[in-house]
């Protein structure tokens, strides 16, 4: 276990996220692409702390993306839940007029 | 021999992680997708002990198979049909989503093994979860104390958009309408 490979499988990870959330049309399965992606980040920060400077600093970044995943899943659910109140639907391709 | 163990052990949860991340998109019903999805973030949250992250570890399963169960919920809720049996696909844009992420696999695992990385500076503290709490309650306190008002704007947040009606609907912008926009009449003194 070396930096380098620790940051190919989260690199791996966050490319798998990343085809999830472009090209699913369910918001909860765009959802699971962006944790995912968090997911691939925590991994490659922690190999970070570990393996370049494992001062306690660093694992307080990690908290703060834990936290990041915290605040993206419960505003994604609640705008899941609008989205289904207004449209009756949980798709993305219902609600585009959002992008403006 | 320890070594090498932790490197198998590393090398069993990185594959498993990914191949479970992958399965979240391919199989074809939502509650086979949240297990998946759970599997890939207990793989990960493993990795990180494996890496001494002995709190964010535990702290990233514990967290995330309680999420999962709550979307699970979300999932029977929305999309209107049993999870474990429905069969489904619905994507858009399939090929270039694949050419993307292709693409920035690519990219970062080129970056992650080409870039020279620097040496490790200083050394772990024995208890690196006693550290980690110490610098929370001490010198970055400041991130905690900035991260907490963030949680409260999202609670909020979240309830603003996801109630239904609420009392700006009943009793107006500046609350002052008498009596409230109810759908029904009645109650007391209506």
């Amino acid at each position: 276990m070396t930096l380098q490979t620790v940051l190919l499988v989260a690199a791996a990870l966050f490319a798998v996220g990343l085809y999830g959330a472009i090209s699913q049309q369910v918001v909860v399965m765009v959802m699971m692409g962006l944790e995912v992606m968090v997911n691939a980040v925590l991994l490659a920060a922690g190999a970070m702390w570990w393996f370049l400077a494992p001062d306690p600093t660093g694992q307080v970044l990690l908290l703060v993306v834990l936290a990041a995943m915290t605040v993206e899943m419960a505003m994604g659910f609640a705008v899941a839940t609008l989205v289904h109140r207004h449209r009756g639907s949980d798709m993305t391709d219902s609600a585009t007029d959002l992008a403006g | 021999m320890i070594g090498v163990l932790v490197d198998i052990g590393f090398w069993v949860l990185g594959i498993l992680a990914v191949a479970s991340a992958v399965l979240v998109f391919v199989v074809d019903s939502m509650a086979r997708a949240t297990y998946a999805l759970a599997l890939s973030f207990v793989a990960v949250g493993l990795s990180l002990l494996l890496l001494q992250q002995n709190y964010v570890g535990v702290v990233t399963v514990l967290m995330m198979v309680m999420e999962m169960a709550v979307m699970a919920v979300y999932m029977v809720m929305y999309m209107g049909m049993n999870p474990a049996l429905m069969p489904m696909s619905m994507v858009h844009d399939k090929r270039a989503a694949l050419a993307v992420s292709v693409a920035a696999f690519v990219v970062l695992g080129a970056g992650a093994l080409l870039v020279p990385w620097p040496v490790r500076r200083g050394v772990p503290s024995p208890d690196v979860t006693a550290a980690l709490g110490e610098a929370l309650m001490g010198k970055q306190m400041l991130v905690m104390v900035v991260v907490s008002p963030v949680m409260v704007a999202t609670i909020v947040g979240g309830i603003v958009l996801a109630a239904g009606r609420t009392r700006y609907d009943r009793f107006g912008d500046d609350l002052d309408v008498r009596p409230p926009r109810d759908p029904e009449r009645g109650g007391v003194g209506r």
